[in-house]
């Protein structure tokens, strides 16, 4: 079949912005963008720069963006993406800075996954032979150990495109293999720093780096998962738990959203609060925060709600932000993309 | 720009799969002064792809004499027995070792490790994660390497080896991707761990980076390469695209068929049927297809009886391979197979240290030849080899490179290597690489592939000499140098040519039947004349042929049965 591939063009040596450039091929019937892509690289214009190597989704190099969604060229079919005049749009990923062509700088990326201490940190020596672990357990941390740090879901990521500080959706999901890890000894530690600025609470739950990952690793469930862990080690010393926790409260107080007391709860004093003023002011202006928080008619059957939960959990009244408000937290390996998304 | 200081080190590997990532670890934990060097990112490696497992004899009744004999049988009596004795007993530590570094491997009932059937094993000491253990095992050495502090060079692909006045290996000149410049690294000792070459074969099963960067180096460098004729063919790869449909399906249970839904391996090996080992079922597989009992060139893999649950908890890659590529669902058809190239045995002369012939030069990995897998390697067998003697090859180079002083490498080095990429950009419009790839490639599978004739190979020998002649016209056609993939194709083209010469030189030296080898005009196993290894050295008229004798410790070679 025939395919027009519109690729994003950048040679740093001559361009002096980026260009778009179209070729057309004929490939395979089963072929993927990968495929096409090569075939140009081949036998149309050499100067095409990219990254690639197994060609089964298994390597990692690959990822770009194809029809401005993030993923793996090589996992991606041409008859599956092809517009109806067989043009598909081929980008480097984003948030990264494009080396040339479809080819970007990963240093940054790499110092991400660098900064989680990413290796197993047991107690004590090692034993002679395997540690003892349950199946489960292993195949529940095999489900992170898919990752092939291959970069889609930080591409797609909706914070990483404004912060370039937040620790992203790879090395937290990096993060969390070794949390959830029965063999690794430091929970606290690594719950700790994970909580600090650019961590766990910046993530805004957006789904998107667990629909774009090739390889089901659904970041944001072992993100959602990480809060939990944090919040029940007592790491709640910082905005994102105490925003999660009067988020709950709100709701389980008044039925709805007090924007003021959430506010005023999450901060860490006056002074911090202050400093919020301005987006307090544009909110209110924009009547986004109404004058007076009543309680909403059905505000008991919603504290109902969390009374039965509560039971159920058996922690008390207290929701478990992060998995939802007051749902149990869903296993990330075995229902990706199933937690509630209480915001 | 300014060049950095000239980068030395104690030792520098080149490679950074899972051979080259373990030689690194043991090279610092040997106190020396450690690079890694890599033409792509470390988990970018092909050792990624290993999706069946990795071997140990560690279960109950099983023992490392019953895994070395099964390699030695396997490797049809042509790989080192000192060497596989080596392998087998240093196997479970090595697994052991794996598992505290946190690959999540696949646990039995009891929470200790759970292992499966390979091809050609008398027991089931195959250890996995899921269908993606090489991937597993490369990112947890990843992790390892990260925690060591490791200085790696990521993206510099190495064009050049480089010695001393007295012919030392003091190392490599290398190209930095990002920027496009050459750079001279000295070091007291290299390690070669730069995997397989899979690309001289068109198809193949391996990634489109293993093109046998080292072993050209290498070779061209003066070292001696080792039983290069011995190519292994891997019985189920997908018709189509020649993907590898893993050995766990067979592992599993799978049966293969010929035309009228006969099992024919019942033919040739009526003991372990479709478990033989992989050359004596790719033999099988040709001789049905070229026999007339084939399907459209392929023979077909059932895994109905398997049933659906067992097919999509434990092969649920095969079933989407299949279905993607070929829009056949195992659970309910049998899917069409061949043979395709899969690994090289043979490769850069290794001693059991990883030493080569050439002083300073250390070697492991598929891209050395130890030898462990002689004429036929075992599944699973591989990804074991690149951790014993990957630790083994960093311990020696890190040993000697204490034992030399500061490396003295002249700067003509780098000059000569400058002038001659820049020769390459000057070349007038001509040749594309890819084009001259592929005509190797399938030059290669027809004429040195599953079954081999003289004639097909006197042929092969000219095609490739021809080849050669036309590399000298090829063009690189970027004349940019930033992250210039048509300039590093041209180079790979250059080695890869270079092995294809040395593979056929070999197969026609070797004239009679081993392991993979296995010659229409010769087909009888040749003991007396042949138990030696295939030793090819480069020189200026073309490759040249010696032999090697075999080491035999405590198993005497036997007819083969399966
Ligand atoms: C599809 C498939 C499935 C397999 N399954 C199994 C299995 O189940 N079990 C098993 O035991 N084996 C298996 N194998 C074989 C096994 O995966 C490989 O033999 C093994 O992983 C090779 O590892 P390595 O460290 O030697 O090389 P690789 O992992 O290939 O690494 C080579 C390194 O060298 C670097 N390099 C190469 N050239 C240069 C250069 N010029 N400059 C700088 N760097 C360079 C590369 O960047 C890379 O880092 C399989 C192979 C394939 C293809
Ligand atoms: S869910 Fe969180 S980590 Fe994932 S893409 Fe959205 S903001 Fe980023
Ligand atoms: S989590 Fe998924 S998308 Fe993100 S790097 Fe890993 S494999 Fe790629
Ligand atoms: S080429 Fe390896 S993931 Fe696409």
């Amino acid at each position: 079949m025939e395919v027009t591939l519109r690729v994003f063009r950048f040679n740093p040596e001559t361009d002096e912005r980026p260009r778009w450039q179209e070729y057309r091929v004929t490939v395979e019937d089963y072929a993927t963008v990968l495929d096409a892509l090569i075939e140009v690289r081949e036998s149309v214009d050499e100067t095409l720069a990219l990254r690639c190597s197994c060609r089964s989704h298994i390597c990692g190099s690959c990822a770009m963006r194809i029809n401005r969604r993030s993923g793996l060229a090589c996992k991606t079919k041409v008859r599956e993406v092809a517009d109806a005049d067989g043009v598909v749009t081929v980008e480097p990923m984003a948030t990264m800075r494009v080396i040339k062509d479809l080819v970007v700088d990963l240093e940054p990326f790499f110092d991400k996954v660098r900064a989680v201490e990413p290796y197993l940190q047991p107690a004590g020596p090692p034993p002679e032979r395997e540690y003892i672990a349950s199946h489960e357990d292993m195949e529940n941390v095999k489900g992170a150990q898919a990752c092939i740090l291959c970069g889609a879901c930080v591409s797609a990521c909706t914070v990483m495109e404004v912060d370039g500080s937040f620790l992203g959706p790879t090395a937290l999901a990096k993060a969390w293999r070794f949390v959830a890890d029965p063999r690794d000894a430091a929970d606290e530690k690594r719950l700790t720093a994970l909580s600090g600025p650019g961590g766990i609470w910046d993530c805004t739950h957006c789904f998107m780096c667990v629909e774009v990952c090739p390889k089901g690793v659904a970041p944001m469930e072992r993100i959602l998962d990480l809060r939990r862990r944090a919040m029940e080690a007592g790491l709640t010393d910082n905005n994102g738990s105490r925003h999660s926790q009067a988020f709950v409260d709100s709701i389980s107080e008044s039925g709805w959203l007090d924007e003021t007391k959430v506010a005023i709860r999450s901060t860490s004093g006056p002074l911090e609060l202050l400093g919020w003023a301005p987006v307090g002011i544009r909110s209110f202006v924009r009547g986004k925060v109404p004058l007076r928080h009543y309680k909403r008619p059905g505000a008991e059957h919603v504290k109902r709600i969390f009374r039965r939960l509560g039971e159920l959990d058996g922690k008390g009244r207290r929701g478990r932000p992060g998995a939802g408000a007051g749902a149990r937290a869903a296993t990330p390996s075995n229902a990706p993309g199933k937690a509630g998304d209480a915001q | 720009m300014i060049l950095s200081p000239m980068p030395e080190h104690d030792v520098l590997v080149v490679g950074a799969g899972l051979a080259g990532m373990r030689a690194a670890i043991e090279a610092q934990r040997e106190g020396a002064d450690v690079a890694l060097m890599s033409k792509v990112y470390p988990v970018r490696s092909h050792s990624n792809a290993a999706q069946g497992g990795i071997n140990a004899a560690l279960s109950e009744g099983d023992s490392w004499e019953s895994h070395a004999y099964d390699t030695v049988k396997g490797s049809d009596y042509l790989g080192d027995q000192d060497a596989i004795e080596i392998l087998a007993r240093e196997a479970p530590a090595a697994i052991v070792e794996l598992e505290n570094f946190g690959v999540a491997f696949n646990r039995d009932e009891h929470g200790r490790l759970g292992s499966r059937f390979f091809g050609g094993a008398e027991h089931a000491r195959t250890y996995f994660v899921g269908d993606f253990t090489g991937q597993a095992i490369l990112h947890v050495m990843f992790e390892q390497l990260l925690k060591h502090g490791l200085t790696t060079y990521d993206e510099w692909f190495v064009t050049q080896l480089v010695k001393d006045d007295q012919g030392a290996v003091r190392g490599v000149v290398a190209l930095d991707m990002k920027s496009g410049r050459l750079e001279l690294f000295r070091a007291k000792a290299v390690v070669f761990a730069t995997g397989g070459m899979g690309r001289v074969y068109e198809p193949s099963t391996n990634a489109l980076i293993c093109t046998g960067d080292g072993m050209a180096l290498a070779y061209r460098a003066g070292a001696n390469l080792l039983d290069m004729e011995m190519v292994q063919f891997h019985p189920t790869t997908l018709k189509g695209n020649g993907a590898l449909l893993s050995e766990a399906a067979r592992g599993e249970g799978a049966y293969l068929l010929n035309k009228d839904g006969e099992r024919f391996m019942k033919k040739t090996a009526p003991n372990k049927m479709e478990l033989a080992s992989r050359d004596v079922v790719s033999r099988a597989e040709q001789v049905e297809i070229n026999e007339g009992r084939g399907v459209d060139g392929c023979v077909l893999l059932d895994m109905r009886h398997l049933g659906a649950e067992l097919i999509l908890e434990r092969l649920p890659q095969i079933r989407e391979l299949a279905l993607e590529f070929l829009g056949v669902d195992i659970i309910h058809e049998p899917v069409p197979v061949r043979p395709g190239m899969h690994y090289q045995m043979g490769g850069i002369k290794a001693d059991v240290e990883g030493r080569t012939t050439l002083d300073g030069l250390f070697a492991a990995g598929e891209c050395a030849c130890v030898s462990v897998h002689g004429g036929n390697r075992l599944g699973a067998n591989s990804l074991l080899e690149t951790v014993v003697f990957g630790r083994r090859a960093g311990r020696a180079a890190a040993q000697y490179a204490k034992s030399v002083g500061a490396p003295r490498v002249s700067e003509a080095w780098l000059r000569d290597e400058e002038r001659f990429i820049a020769s390459l950009f000057d070349r007038p419009p001509g040749e594309r690489a890819a084009a001259l790839r592929l005509e190797m490639g399938q030059t290669m599978t027809r004429d040195v592939g599953v079954f081999r004739t003289g004639e097909g190979l006197e042929s092969a020998r000219r095609t490739i000499a021809e080849l050669k002649e036309r590399w000298e016209r090829v063009s690189v056609g970027d004349k940019g140098r930033v992250f210039n993939t048509n300039l590093v194709s041209v180079l790979e083209l250059r080695n890869m040519l270079d092995l294809a010469e040395a593979v056929v030189a070999s197969a026609i030296f070797r004239t009679e039947s081993r392991g993979a080898h296995a010659r229409l005009d010769y087909p009888k196993r040749d003991d007396a004349n042949w138990l030696v290894h295939t030793v090819c050295r480069h020189t200026a008229a073309g490759p040249e042929l010696s032999t090697m004798p075999v080491v035999i410790t405590r198993w005497e070679p036997e007819e083969r049965h399966y």
